[in-house]
Order: structure tokens, then sequence, then C-alpha cells
């Protein structure tokens, strides 16, 4: 397609797209991650393959969590100097963070139907987790059903750090409550990684990784498309004005 | 339901869901390409 003035404009207005990089580093972290995960970690004692979900589930998990600690970052930004791109890259942020963490979700449900032997229970991790899914897509409906205006972008801002808060407590929810949920395995006080097999720390680690650098990239790609719609979205505005501001100058040169 | 097959529905479970959120932003990207198409048109005297 030629570059028209009109898409010269919108691509200016969305930002330089670095995407392209972070999505080959992804995709090769992708497959050697999956490799490490279906053939180099051994297989869990107790679970069996089984467990292996583990190595999808918990970074599925780990990008929500960081997609909404971006989310709060950008939201205070927003809040507090109501710069439009505070608020595209907390929109952003709260799309990807919400799909990861549906995956997450969905993922652990399968893991709890095979070692629980049920799709769900009301156990304190899940529930938290829920929760914070809940006020994510709860957020995600104010902007679509609250207007395009800055109210809706303000009640957006204030779920996004009211649902952060949510995090330490899922963290802390196998510790604090009684829960069916495994305890932490990475993040512990006996040291770093020291619930798990070597091979499957480092399974583990490439796999977060590998979900991280593609979750810079998704991010990337879809700030830069709101960007380029609120581009458009001006552009048409003002295209819509032409014939209005011409007969205006006209009255006013009539009069 | 086997240990091998609760991996592998977990595993799809997440892939197909990336792949639709991939596609779901390919076709967002080819929308706002035919708006800009289309405002071109518009433009051209």
């Amino acid at each position: 397609m030629a570059v028209t003035a009109e898409k010269r404009v919108v691509v200016a207005r969305a930002g330089p797209d670095r995407s392209v990089a972070f999505i080959w580093l992804g995709l090769v972290l992708i497959v050697i991650g999956q490799f490490m995960a279906l053939l180099y970690a051994p297989e869990e004692v107790t679970m069996g393959n089984a467990q292996r979900i583990f190595y999808v589930h918990v970074p599925a998990a780990w990008i929500g969590f960081l997609a909404f600690a971006v989310v709060f970052g950008a939201s205070l930004g927003y809040l507090f100097t109501r710069r439009r791109a505070f608020d595209l890259a907390a929109h952003a942020s709260t799309e990807v963070g919400v799909v990861f963490t549906t995956l997450a979700i969905l993922s652990g449900s399968v893991w709890g139907r095979y070692a629980w032997g049920t799709w769900w229970t009301w156990d304190p991790r899940l529930t938290t987790t829920f929760m914070l899914w809940l006020i994510y897509v709860v957020s995600l409906m104010v902007r679509a059903y609250g207007g395009t205006g800055s109210q809706a972008a303000r009640f957006a801002a204030v779920l996004g750090v009211i649902g952060f808060l949510d995090i330490p407590l899922i963290h802390l929810s196998v510790v604090w409550w009684r829960s069916l949920h495994p305890l932490p395995v990475v993040i512990r006080p006996e040291g770093f990684g020291s619930g798990l097999h070597p091979a499957m720390l480092q399974a583990l680690l490439v796999n977060v990784a590998a979900f991280t650098v593609f979750y810079v990239a998704l991010f990337s790609v879809r700030r830069r498309q709101m960007a380029a719609a609120d581009a458009l979205a001006e552009l048409k505005h003002d295209e819509s004005r032409r014939p209005a501001a011409r007969w205006t100058a006209g009255a006013q040169e009539v009069s | 339901m086997t240990p091998l097959l609760a991996m592998f529905i977990g595993f799809a479970i997440v892939w197909a869901g990336l792949f639709l959120y991939v596609l779901r932003l390919h076709r967002i990207g080819r929308a706002l390409e035919a708006e800009v198409d289309a405002l071109r048109q518009a433009r051209r005297p």
C-alpha cells in the first residue's frame, strides 16, 4: 500500500514500532521454553505429565501480575497528569493482562480437575485471582461503554489502582489461609526457587522470560493501535468540520 | 482424565488463547489501515 499523508500522520502519532524485534525474540524463547517444559524438565512424581501445565500456567499468571503492575503505574500517572499517553498504556496493558489472567485461570482449572477432581473451587487463591480478573474486566467495560470522555478514563484509572492492591493478597492467600492451591515454590523465604528441582526452575524461568517478551510485544502493538485509532478519529473529526469551518468563515465575512 | 490429556488440554488452552488474541490484533490493524484508506479516498479531490 502506498504511504499516504493520512497514513504518515497516523503512524507518526502512534509512535515508533519496536514490536517486531520483541515478537521474534519472544518466538525464539517460546520454542526453547516449550522444549524445556516438555522434554528437559523431569516428570513430577505424584502428578506425572499433568504437572507440566505449570510451565504455561505460572508464566501466564505472572504476566497477569506484570500487566496489572503496568496498569497501576500508568493509572497513577494518568490521575496525576491527565496525559492521554498514560491512559493508552493503562488501557492496552489492561487488555493484555485480562487475556493472560483468563488463560492462567483456565489452564489452572484443567490442572485442578486432574489434581483435585474439580474444575473450580472457592479456594482463597482462586477466589482472589477471580476478583482480580473481574476488576480488570469491569475496567475494560467502563472504557467500552463509558464513552470516550475523560470520565471513563478516570474511573478505569481508579479501578486500575484498586485492582493492583489485590495482587499481594493473591500471593499471600495460600500462606494466610488454608488453601488447596500449592504454596509458592519460587518466591519463598527459604530462597529463590528452593521449592523446585533445578531443571524445573530453569524451564520455568525460560518460559517466564518468553511470556514476558511476548507481553512487551503485544502491549506495544496494542498501545500503538490505540494511539493510531486516536489519530484517525482526530483526522476524521477535522474532515467533518471542514465545510462548517468554511461556512463560519463565510458568515463572518458577510457580517 | 489421564495426566497426558490434562497436559495437552492445558497447553492447548494457553496457546489457542494467545493465537486468537494475536489474530484479533491483526484484524484490528487491518481495520485501521482500511479506515485510513477510506479517509484518503474521501479526501481525494
